[in-house]
């Protein structure tokens, strides 16, 4: 069984971090860092090739994840794979016993280092849902034919954008996915308390029931976030927080102190999982390092948070 | 209406590497409104390679050029006109079908661009990809297979910022025209009963449609 699921269903702080494959076939530094997220999280999701640019495969990533002890969350976009690859790769991660998934419709070509391939978008996130819940329903494949030996058991996630107008829209789309199928969702990065209560509150009101595990991302700089705010889409980082990590860039820059911004970067996000935690706001968090998930077993301890 | 826009001369001029008499078809349809293969267009064109050295030998323009039986007849007129190559300016179904009625090389003029709406003249917009599944009756009457980059059928993907596509900010989040418009028109409840997945099956090619089966030819 998932090991997202179990602890989600037993009322544990779920607790889930992020890595990307890398650009190449050398899995080491991957591999490293997985060795220090062991038994610190609930589960790892393995991007497919996020922002739509090249990297080895999610499958790969995760087949080294689980042979290392760390639970991989399978995430799967529509952007490249027809139904019938999504289906093969996901029985192929089966049997390696990857059974958490995360369904996305993932970043256009346009926006990525590849910009020739040809998108495929055969399936959305919620067409993928709903592929993988007809074939644990049915034990067929995508064309209705059996499937040897039956269907995989698979714990099925979809991804939310709480900071959207026009709201109504999103939360729509977050109930055709829980419809077709998702059973635990992770928010787009949030940074305050009140945009992640905001969005909560009208995903109560709409009468959705699933977990929502909020999105952490670990601001390194002023610049960082400044950029994220003007090019990420859903990404609302306050104005009192870029304030902050410049003061901390100006006191590095006195004091001779290189890395201040990215320390309070890191204290900021323990701060607000703690919140999260202490005042039971959400039942997880999914914590994007973007790079820095070395950084993930210091935020956790911070926040005072074990699995 | 299929919207066309001609092709650089120099790469024209590089497929017609090697020919000395051409003769050039255009369309009286289509091509025409698109400004790509209406009689001005033919003329512009004629002249074009005159001064290039080629020798125009003749020249035809079918009310449209994507009709068998239609261009059949007017290419008569072309009959021992001497021509070594036929120029097409007309989409890519009226250049096929000049080819299929003549045996000489017949090459295009233009590049056929897309299913598009005339807003005024010489603005176009595509508005149809002829998925050949239509689910206008679902969406309000704007189309999520073309007018969202993805064609995503069950509502945005996270990709908008400011109501603008994420692949090109020139163009509207075609899931929030959907929504305001459903929003305008009564029928938000639409929004939820999407289809999950959208098939495939009846989108392979060539297609063909035939009217006749069944009934006398």
């Amino acid at each position: 069984m998932s090991q997202l699921q179990k602890a989600l269903e037993s009322g544990r702080f779920a607790v889930t971090a992020e890595m990307a494959p890398p650009k190449g076939c050398d899995f080491s530094e991957q591999i490293e860092v997985a060795a220090l997220l062991k038994d610190k999280v609930h589960g790892v999701n393995v991007t497919d090739m996020q922002s739509a640019c090249l990297k080895a495969s999610s499958l790969g990533l995760c087949i080294h994840l689980k042979q290392a002890g760390v639970e991989p969350i399978l995430q799967i976009t529509g952007r490249d794979r027809s139904r019938m690859a999504i289906m093969a790769d996901v029985l192929s991660a089966a049997s390696f016993g990857i059974d958490t998934v995360l369904a996305l419709t993932g970043d256009h070509p346009v926006v990525g280092d590849c910009k020739d391939s040809k998108p495929v978008y055969d399936l959305d996130s919620v067409g993928i849902l709903q592929m993988l819940s007809d074939m644990d329903e049915t034990d067929c494949d995508c064309g209705g034919n059996p499937l040897s030996g039956g269907a995989p058991t698979l714990f099925k996630g979809a991804s939310v954008t709480p900071v959207y107008d026009p709201l109504p829209l999103q939360i729509n789309k977050l109930r055709q996915k829980v419809e077709a199928g998702a059973r635990y969702i992770q928010t787009q990065g949030v940074f305050d308390r009140d945009s992640l209560c905001r969005f909560l509150e009208e995903v109560d009101r709409a009468g959705i029931r699933v977990p929502i595990m909020a999105g952490i991302i670990p601001l390194k700089s002023a610049g960082m976030a400044r950029f994220m705010n003007e090019n990420v889409p859903g990404i609302a980082v306050p104005e009192e927080m870029i304030s902050r990590l410049d003061a901390a860039a100006a006191e590095g820059r006195e004091k001779g102190v290189k890395g201040l911004p990215a320390q309070l970067g890191i204290e900021m996000a323990a701060e607000f999982i703690a919140r999260i935690k202490d005042e039971k706001i959400c039942p997880g968090v999914h914590i994007m390092a973007i790079g820095a998930e070395r950084n993930v077993p210091a935020i956790l301890e911070k926040a005072g948070v074990t699995i | 209406m299929i919207i066309t826009q001609k092709k650089p001369a120099e790469e024209l001029l590089a497929i017609l590497s090697g020919v000395r008499k051409v003769a050039l078809v255009g369309c009286g349809n289509c091509a025409a409104a698109c400004q790509t293969g209406g009689e001005k267009e033919l003329e512009e064109m004629k002249q074009f390679l005159e001064e290039q050295g080629f020798e125009v030998v003749g020249t035809v323009l079918p009310d449209e050029c994507c009709h068998k039986m239609l261009v059949k007849r007017d290419l008569r007129a072309l009959k021992d006109c001497g021509a070594e190559a036929i120029v097409g300016l007309a989409c890519g179904d009226g250049v096929q079908t000049v080819a299929d009625n003549i045996q000489l090389p017949v090459y295009p003029a233009n590049n056929t661009m897309f299913l598009g709406q005339v807003e005024r003249v010489g603005i176009f917009h595509e508005y149809c990809r002829m998925c050949g599944d239509c689910v206008l009756g679902e969406t309000g009457g704007i189309c999520p297979i073309t007018k969202c980059a993805k064609s995503l059928v069950n509502g945005p993907c996270g990709g908008q910022k400011n109501g603008k596509c994420e692949v090109c900010p020139d163009n509207d989040c075609a899931w929030i025209l959907i929504y305001n418009r459903l929003t305008a028109i009564g029928q938000t409840e639409k929004l939820g009963k999407t289809r999950k997945t959208k098939g495939y099956s009846g989108a392979y090619y060539p297609k063909h449609v035939n009217l006749r089966e069944g009934k006398k030819a």
